[in-house]
C-alpha cells in the first residue's frame, strides 16, 4: 500500500495557500460535467454537497436518516474552535495548531492540522453570514468560553446546540442547492458497497431503505463523509444508526484504515442505569468551565448524600493532580482519572461507577440565573434523565465512548488509498491524533466540508475525463450489487435464535471491558478471541425478521453489526500492536505513575490497515509522522 | 422505585397503502429508569423471541435533538410532559397496569411508511423554498463586522431551537406546519442577515406550505403546547405580519408564485 502524505513542503505557515495556487483548477462551464456522490450529510458531507453544488458540480447526496437535517452532528453541544483571538487572550492560528497537535498527544500530522487551524477563522465567518445563532455580548460582538486542553478562551457556541445550529446552517444551504436542482437528495437511502474499478473509485451500491430496492450510482468521485464508528461499544454517545459500514466496506475495497484503536472516551456522561440502556448521554465539556468535579476522599463516604460531606472530606482530583489546567484537563486524562477515583473504591452512585460534576461553588459565586443562562438546556437533560435537579444536587457522571479519531487514512488532499474516493470528518483520522480536543469535532467537518475538498477536488477532477463517467449497468456494479443482495439475503435465512441487539448489546460489552479506557495484551487478545466467537455464532444463530423488499429496520441493523463484529477486531488488533500509550489510548503495560507513557522512537506513525481478504489477517502500513515545528514532547497539563 | 407491567396497544401497519390496525401487546417488568424507547425496544425484543415481527418506529440521537422521533402517546405528541421528545420521555411517568395507546403522526401531509414511521419530507420541501440565507462559502465577511443585539439573537436562537420532528403539525387539527414554518422564518427575520430575502422566503415558505398538503392555521395553538422545543406561538404573529407586508411590497413576485 503506497502512503503519500503528499503533504507540502517548506514553511507550515505558508503551506496551505502555496498549495491552493499549485492546485489545478476545472473551469467552471465544465465542472457540470463532473458527477460527485456524497455520502453523509452531517456537518463534513452537507458542508461538502452545499460547497461543491455552488462551484457547479453535479452532486448527488445520500444520508440513511428521514432528512439530511438529522446527522450526528447535531447533538454536538458545547461549540466550535476558532484562532479568531476575539478575546485578546494570546490566541493565534499557530497555538490553535499547537494545542491540537498536543492534544492530540503527537499522534497527528502537522499539516493537516495547520490548514486546520487556519481554515477555522473563515469557518466562523461563514457561518455567521448563514444566520447561525451564536451567543452574543451585549455589544454585539461574538462570545466566546474555553474547553479542555486550551488555555484561551476560543470557543464559538450556541447555547448548549452548537452542533444543531451548525448542522441546521449546513442544511439550509443544502436545502437551496437541492431547491434550484444542483443536488439529489436521497434520504433514508443507505451504502452497502463502493465500486472500484481500474483502481478508481466509480460509484457506490446502496438501498433505499424505505423499498429495499438495491440500485447503483457512477461518479467521478466519490466522497465519504460518514461519521465514527463509536456504537462498536454498543453503549456510547452516538445515535443509534451511526455505524461503520461505509468506511469498513471501502477498506475491503482498497482504502487504507488507519489508526482504529483510537477511541475518545468524554469524561462527563450519565452514568449507566440499567441492561436496558441503549445509548448514553453526553453532559456538554462546556460544563466543567464552572462545575467542579470531585469525589469523597474516603471510600466511606460514598453512600452518603454530597450536602453532608464537608469540603475537607472532598478530594477535587483533577484540580489537585493538574493544578494548571484542573477541570478543563483534556478529555483521555480526566477519563482515566474517574476511573481510578472509582477503582478506588471512592465512585458514587449505583455500583460506584460515577463522580460529582457540582456547581455548588458556581452558583454562589455568579447566581443561579447566570448559571442556568449558560447551561439551563443542559441541566434540564439532566433532570428529565435522572430525576435529580442540578441545582440542588450535584450530577453524577461517568466517562463514555463518544468520538473516534481512527478513520480512514487520507492524504492532504483527503484522498483515501483509492484514486477518487474522498473521506471528510469524523470519518478520516487525519487531524486528531491519538485524541481530540473539545470543540474541534465541528471545526474540522466544517474545515473539510466548506474550505478544503473544493479544492483538493478540483485539482483531482481536473485530471479525470468527463467522459470517463462508469456505466451503473456495468459489470462491475452488477457483481457488487449481486454481492449486497446476496449478504441481505443471508441475513434473512438464518433464522436462529438471537437478535440483532443481542449481539450487539454482546460486542459492546467485551469492547467496554477489555478494550476501553484501559488495555492490555491479555485484555486485548481475550476480546479478539470473544469476537470471532460471537462473529461466528452470528452468521448461525442470529434471527432478522421480515423481507428483503420492505422497510426493515432489523435488516438494516443486522448488516451494521455484522460490519462491527469484523471491525472490532481489527480495533483491537491496532490496539494490541500499537505497544504504547498515547492519547485515548492507554496500554496499562506502558504508563508512567497513571499517566500515558508514549513510545516515540517505534511508534511515532499512523498505523495504516490494508485487507487482504476474510480469512488472511490484514497487513499493518505505516506512514511516519514527523514533527518539524511542534517540538515532540511529554504531554503536560499539571 | 419498582418495575411496571403495562399494556400496550400499538399502530401497526405494514406500508404506506396498507390498512392498520391496533395490536394490543403486554410488556413486563420495565424500570422507571427506562426511555420510552427503551421501553419499546423491550417489546421489540420479546416479538423477535416469539417470532414476530418488531416494531417499526424512528430514533436516532436519543437525546432530544436530532428530531426523529415522533409518536402519538394516547393521543398527545411526544406524550405530551412539556418541552419533552419521546425519547426523553422516562418511564417514571407511567404507573404499574397503565395502557398505553401508541400511534403515529397524522397527518395528511406526512403519510404512513410503515407501523409508527412516517414521511416528512414535505418539511424539507419548505426548507428548500426559502429557509436559507443566501451566502455562498466564502463569500462572507468577518463575523464581529456585523453586530448582532444580544436580544435579537437570542430570540433568532429561541426559533432556531427547532428540531423538525413533525409533533406541530400532528397536533394541529388541521395539519398545519405553521410554527415549523414561522419558527423558521423568525430565526432568519431576527437576523440582520436574514433581512434581504425576507419578504421574497415568506412568501416562497408559505406557498411551499401550502403546496406540500399542509392545512391553515386557524390559531388553536395546540402547535405551541405540543412543542418539544417550546417555541413560542409569537412566531406565527410573526409570520403572518410579515405575510402581509409582503404580499403588498411584492405582489408581482405573488402573482408569480401563485402562477397567476
Amino acid at each position: 500500500m503506497k502512503l503519500e502524505s503528499r503533504s507540502p513542503t517548506g514553511p507550515i505557515d505558508t503551506a496551505w495557500s502555496r498549495a491552493k495556487f499549485e492546485m489545478k483548477l476545472v473551469n467552471p462551464a465544465n465542472k457540470r460535467k463532473y458527477k460527485v456522490i456524497v455520502v453523509g450529510s452531517g456537518l463534513a458531507g452537507g458542508s461538502a454537497a452545499a460547497t461543491l453544488a455552488e462551484l457547479g458540480y453535479d452532486v448527488a447526496c445520500f444520508c440513511f436518516q428521514d432528512s439530511p437535517r438529522r446527522a450526528h452532528s447535531i447533538a454536538a453541544q458545547g461549540g466550535i474552535n476558532a484562532a479568531k483571538n476575539y478575546q485578546n487572550d494570546g490566541d493565534s492560528v499557530y497555538r490553535l495548531f499547537y494545542d491540537t497537535v498536543k492534544g492530540g498527544d503527537f499522534r497527528s500530522r502537522e499539516s493537516n492540522v495547520h490548514r486546520l487551524a487556519e481554515v477555522s477563522v473563515d469557518i466562523i465567518d461563514q457561518c455567521a453570514a448563514m444566520g447561525v445563532p451564536f451567543a452574543r455580548e451585549y455589544g454585539g460582538t461574538l462570545a466566546n468560553r474555553s474547553f479542555g486542553g486550551a488555555q484561551v478562551s476560543r470557543t464559538f457556541y450556541a447555547r448548549g446546540q452548537t452542533g444543531q445550529q451548525l448542522l441546521l446552517g449546513v442544511y439550509a444551504a443544502l436545502e437551496r442547492q437541492i431547491g434550484a436542482g444542483k443536488v439529489k437528495m436521497f434520504p433514508r437511502t443507505e451504502l452497502l458497497d463502493v465500486v472500484v474499478e481500474d483502481g478508481r473509485a466509480r460509484g457506490i451500491v446502496v438501498r433505499d431503505l424505505v423499498t429495499g430496492a438495491i440500485s447503483s450510482h457512477s461518479a467521478h468521485a466519490v466522497i465519504l463523509a460518514t461519521g465514527g464508528y463509536g456504537n462498536a461499544f454498543f453503549l456510547s454517545t452516538n445515535a443509534k444508526g451511526c455505524n461503520v459500514t461505509a468506511t469498513y466496506r471501502a477498506y475491503k475495497k482498497g482504502a487504507g484504515f488507519a489508526n482504529p484503536c483510537y477511541t475518545q472516551i468524554h469524561p462527563t456522561c450519565i452514568p449507566v442505569s440499567g441492561d436496558y440502556q441503549s445509548k448514553l448521554t453526553l453532559m456538554s465539556e462546556s460544563l466543567r468551565n464552572d462545575g467542579r468535579v470531585w469525589v469523597p476522599k474516603s471510600a466511606g463516604d460514598c453512600a452518603k448524600k454530597p450536602g453532608d460531606i464537608a469540603d475537607d472530606q472532598r478530594d477535587y482530583y483533577l484540580e489537585r493532580k493538574y493544578p494548571a489546567f484542573g477541570n478543563l484537563s483534556p478529555r483521555d486524562i480526566a477519563s482515566r482519572a474517574a476511573k481510578e477515583q472509582c477503582d478506588d473504591g471512592r465512585g458514587v452512585g449505583p455500583g460506584g461507577r460515577g463522580v460529582y460534576l457540582d456547581f455548588r461553588d458556581a452558583i454562589k459565586r455568579d447566581g443561579k440565573d447566570k448559571i442556568a443562562e449558560k447551561y439551563g438546556n443542559l441541566f434540564e437533560m439532566y433532570e428529565r434523565i435522572t430525576g435529580e435537579d442540578p441545582y440542588k444536587v450535584p450530577m453524577r457522571i461517568y466517562p463514555a465512548v463518544h468520538y473516534t479519531m481512527g478513520g480512514l487514512w487520507v492524504d492532504y488532499h483527503l484522498q483515501t488509498t483509492i484514486q477518487g474516493l474522498f473521506c471528510l470528518g469524523e470519518a478520516n483520522f487525519s487531524d486528531h491524533g491519538a485524541n481530540r480536543l473539545g470543540a474541534s469535532a465541528l471545526m474540522q467537518g466544517l474545515a473539510d466540508g466548506y474550505f478544503i475538498i473544493s479544492y483538493t477536488l478540483g485539482n483531482y477532477l481536473a485530471g479525470v475525463q468527463a467522459s470517463s463517467l462508469a456505466d451503473p449497468k456495468s459489470a462491475a456494479f452488477k457483481t457488487s450489487e449481486t454481492e449486497v443482495k446476496a449478504k441481505l439475503d443471508k441475513l434473512l435465512s438464518i433464522r436462529g435464535k438471537r437478535s440483532v441487539d443481542s449481539f450487539h448489546k454482546e460486542l459492546g460489552h467485551t469492547m467496554w471491558e477489555d478494550c476501553g479506557m484501559a488495555r492490555s495484551k491479555e485484555s486485548l487478545e481475550r476480546a479478539m478471541a470473544k469476537i470471532r466467537t460471537l462473529r461466528e455464532e452470528f452468521w448461525t444463530n442470529v434471527t432478522v425478521q421480515g423481507t428483503q423488499d420492505s422497510f426493515n429496520q432489523s435488516l438494516e441493523k443486522a448488516g451494521r453489526v455484522a460490519d462491527f463484529l469484523e471491525f472490532s477486531e481489527l480495533l483491537c488488533r491496532d490496539a494490541l500492536e500499537r505497544e504504547e500509550s498515547c492519547g485515548g489510548h492507554f496500554r496499562v503495560e506502558h504508563e508512567d505513575q497513571g499517566e500515558a507513557k508514549r513510545d516515540d522512537k517505534n511508534f511515532c506513525h499512523a498505523a495504516v490497515w490494508e485487507y487482504t481478504g476474510p480469512d488472511s489477517p490484514a497487513i499493518r502500513n505505516i506512514e511516519p509522522l514527523v514533527f518539524d515545528n511542534v517540538h515532540l514532547a511529554t504531554r503536560s497539563y499539571k | 422505585m419498582s418495575d411496571l407491567d403495562l399494556k400496550l396497544h400499538v399502530w401497526r401497519q405494514p406500508k404506506r397503502d396498507a390498512a392498520g390496525k391496533f395490536v394490543t401487546y403486554d410488556v413486563k417488568k420495565v424500570s422507571t429508569h427506562a426511555s420510552f424507547l427503551e421501553m419499546l425496544d423491550i417489546l421489540n425484543e420479546q416479538l423477535i423471541e416469539k417470532g414476530e415481527e418488531p416494531v417499526a418506529f424512528d430514533h436516532d440521537c436519543r437525546e432530544g435533538i436530532c428530531g426523529m422521533c415522533s409518536l402519538m402517546i394516547n393521543g398527545r405528541p411526544h406524550g405530551g410532559k412539556k418541552a419533552t421528545t419521546t425519547c426523553q420521555l422516562h418511564m417514571r411517568f407511567y404507573k404499574n397496569g397503565d395502557e398505553i395507546w401508541i400511534e403515529p403522526w397524522r397527518a395528511s401531509a406526512f403519510p404512513v411508511i410503515k407501523d409508527l414511521c412516517v414521511d416528512r419530507t414535505a418539511f424539507d420541501k419548505v426548507i428548500a423554498a426559502g429557509g436559507f440565507i443566501t451566502a455562498n462559502t466564502g463569500s462572507a465577511p468577518d463575523a464581529n463586522d456585523v453586530l448582532i443585539p444580544k436580544e435579537q439573537s437570542d430570540l433568532a436562537m429561541d426559533a432556531a431551537a427547532c428540531i423538525g420532528c413533525g409533533a406541530c403539525v400532528a397536533a394541529c387539527p388541521n395539519g398545519s406546519a405553521m410554527l415549523f414554518t414561522a419558527a423558521k422564518l423568525s430565526h432568519m427575520h431576527h437576523l440582520p442577515q436574514g433581512q434581504p430575502e425576507r419578504a421574497r422566503r415568506t412568501l416562497s415558505m408559505v406557498s411551499a406550505m401550502d403546496a406540500a398538503g399542509f392545512g391553515n392555521c386557524s390559531n388553536h395553538y395546540e402547535c405551541e403546547a405540543a412543542c418539544p422545543k417550546d417555541i413560542s406561538r409569537d412566531v406565527i404573529a410573526e409570520l403572518n405580519r410579515d405575510y402581509a407586508k409582503a404580499s403588498f411590497a411584492h405582489r408581482e413576485h405573488k402573482a408569480k408564485s401563485d402562477g397567476a
